[in-house]
């Protein structure tokens, strides 16, 4: 078996793990390249449906080549899809000019998360995370459980033997679920071409410049880059040694603020 | 290169350079993005420390602040020959479950020593945990070499009382190396100051291991999941060995009765009349009703028993006496029992000898034990299906225990 089959069994298998566990479940959708990846392979898991709503948490941030892919892709593959906003909190104006980029993610994104979750009694939350994308989330189970608060607790996280995920104990309130915790960026491009996947022209050069990383609009910036393409885009990471958040703002405030956004129950 | 990745664990007692060594070899190698190193730079002038590897591997604050390694972390690294997920595994006999967690993980491993302090407990710890696990590839490399003046006497000493060790657990290390991971030398460059040993540098080891081979053997199908699609009913799950075909006869156990595969399915492979050993599929099949749990098999060479006897690993500080409840999982088997019979247990860190007919496991300890289930399950030996061989078990929801059937 080649190394992406092999890679794509293994997120089917926690996939339908997960889905048996849970019943009812939820997957998180981003819209960039990771959660879209996994929203694919959800697909192939269950034979072309997706058996379970799809979250998009909107901080109404984000760019508008976004929305318009959502939408479409949305009625394409008939999603069920939920749109979650922290309405108070966009209304009383908080933005990435207001407060730190920690109180904005933790308000517009991991709040919004929060009562999304707490509305619809959701157990189980499929999140398209990776380890190679950032010190902290290389420490991250795949059953990842956390409690009423939605805290992390990265001191004392459980065994994970073989395949074997945790069952449900009294204090764990749902499990965060992380099927391509295993692939790397450069495997997802890989896979991307390979399953055809597709994708908002954001990571696309355009007058020399593309995103390799996309989530909020005024927290991204673009890197220098002539990839055009998919194939390009291989070809620019396989020579490449640049991590690939080097764009995103929440990372430079503080050494740790990524540990500490996941810790509150951020994703 | 080679398509596979190939997962390394690493392994040793704390403070024996594990994060270090990991840091060193991706620094040497030109594997750290520069950003990354600027931030390790501008953290260890905050700690006001000199360069800390470590920190590559050591991300949480806790970890950096305190020095030592909490959780295991999976880091990607290629050479020329293939591409390797490394995961470094924490050193306190309190990590004990994390690092059992990433063993179980691994196809090989690096086991560190450290030159001045040697063999310790957790060295003996892990060195039986890696033997228990089926991890036959192991390099040992004897770190800090640069505290022993570089002495190859030193290193003769050192690599006599391992050899020894490790015979005793069974484990018949591929390579012993000659290492300092803080000066990086015999990481992934030869050293000049270590010019007396002639063996591979630690780069040179992990080339030279070979992914896991899978050997061609009688289907065998956990039942993962029932869905309804289209009207029809599909089994979901993965092979766990073999080969199914179109037209198989399979038994459903452990309840021994029989199916026929109707149909193998696969999103966007419709002409699909095979499938083999690691796929996840969806099977249409005529025949007996199957559920989550049961187990498909080509023939009867399971055991379809409600007493399981294995060795298992205590992870947690709890102590465990006979007679607790606790749930057996298997693959997708799950099952109530408890320990019946603790046959033997035994502390691999301790001179102490095993004790029999206990009464008692505690944390860190492994025991021969007999395990009774309120249900019938479907076994092997973990030398000939591992996924049927190998199980956890939980108590009120959380893992207490590993295990393997002997």
């Amino acid at each position: 078996m080649d190394h992406l089959t092999a890679l794509e069994n293994k997120s089917i298998f926690i996939i339908r793990e997960a889905y048996y566990r849970f019943r009812n479940i939820a997957m998180l959708w981003s819209v960039g390249k990771d959660s879209t990846t996994l929203l694919w392979l959800v697909r192939k898991a269950f034979f072309g449906e997706v058996p379970f709503p799809v979250i998009h948490i909107d901080t109404t941030y984000k760019f508008p080549e976004m929305y318009r892919f959502r939408d479409e892709y949305a009625k394409k593959w008939g999603l069920n899809l939920i749109v979650g906003r922290n309405e108070g909190q966009v209304e009383a104006g908080m933005g990435p000019g207001k407060g730190t980029k920690l109180d904005c993610c933790n308000e517009l994104k991991t709040n919004a998360l929060k009562r999304i979750i707490e509305k619809n009694g959701f157990k189980g939350l499929l999140l398209g995370i990776r380890r190679d994308e950032h010190g902290i989330r290389a420490k991250e189970r795949v059953f990842s459980p956390r409690d009423e608060n939605f805290k992390w607790d990265y001191e004392d996280q459980p065994a994970e033997l073989w395949d074997q995920y945790k069952s449900t104990a009294a204090e764990d309130n749902h499990f965060r679920v992380h099927p391509i915790l295993h692939m790397t960026e450069l495997d997802i491009w890989k896979y991307i071409k390979r399953e055809n996947i597709p994708l908002t022209e954001l990571y696309l050069s355009k007058s020399g410049k593309r995103y390799r990383s996309i989530g909020c609009a005024p927290c991204c910036s673009p890197i220098d880059s002539n990839a055009s393409n998919v194939d390009e885009i291989i070809a620019e990471l396989e020579s490449s040694h640049t991590s690939e958040r080097a764009g995103r703002a929440q990372d430079k405030e503080d050494a740790y603020t990524m540990q500490k956004l996941r810790s509150l129950g951020y994703m | 290169m080679e398509d596979r990745s190939l997962h390394i664990v690493i392994v040793g007692s704390v403070d024996h350079g594990k994060s270090t060594l990991i840091g060193r070899l991706f620094f040497d190698s030109g594997s750290l993005p520069p950003e990354k190193l600027e931030e390790i730079k501008r953290v260890c002038a905050e700690l006001g420390r000199p360069l800390e590897f470590a920190y590559v591997m050591d991300n949480l604050e806790e970890e950096r602040t305190r020095g030592i390694t909490i959780d295991i972390a999976h880091t990607f690294f290629t050479t020329t020959k293939r591409k390797y997920v490394i995961i470094d595994a924490p050193g306190h006999k309190e990590f004990l479950k994390n690092m059992i967690s990433g063993s179980s993980q691994a196809e090989a491993a690096i086991l560190l020593v450290e030159t001045t302090r040697g063999i310790q407990e957790q060295t003996l710890r892990h060195c039986y945990i890696l033997s228990l696990l089926g991890i036959k590839q192991v390099a040992v490399t004897v770190n800090k070499m640069d505290l022993a003046g570089y002495s190859e006497a030193a290193f003769l000493d050192l690599k006599k009382k391992i050899e020894e060790v490790t015979a005793k657990y069974g484990i018949t290390p591929s390579y012993i190396i000659p290492i300092s991971a803080m000066e990086g030398e015999n990481v992934a460059k030869r050293s000049e100051k270590l010019s007396w040993y002639k063996g591979p540098t630690v780069l040179e080891a992990l080339d030279s291991f070979e992914a896991m081979r899978i050997e061609e053997k009688g289907a065998r199908f956990p039942v993962q999941d029932i869905y309804e699609i289209a009207g029809k009913k599909i089994v979901a799950g993965r092979i766990e060995a073999g080969t199914l075909r179109e037209g198989q006869e399979l038994w459903v156990l452990p309840g021994k009765t029989k199916a026929k595969v109707a149909c193998i399915k696969k999103y966007l492979e419709p002409d699909l009349n095979e499938a083999r050993v690691g796929e996840c599929v969806g099977l249409v099949l005529d025949g007996a009703d199957v559920k989550r749990g049961d187990i498909l098999s080509e023939s009867l060479a399971p055991s379809i028993t409600t007493t399981v006897h294995a060795n298992i690993f205590w992870m947690i500080d709890k102590d465990y006496r006979l007679g607790i409840p606790l749930t057996f999982k298997c693959a997708t088997q799950e099952a109530r029992g408890k320990i019946e019979r603790i046959r033997r247990r035994f502390d691999p860190a301790s001179e102490s000898d095993a004790v029999t007919d206990a009464d008692k496991i505690s944390q860190a300890e492994v025991a021969e034990v007999d395990i009774t289930l309120s249900a019938e399950v479907a076994i092997e030996k973990f030398s000939d299906i591992p996924e049927l061989g190998r199980f956890v078990l939980e108590h009120e929801g959380h893992p207490v225990a590993g295990g393997i059937i002997i």
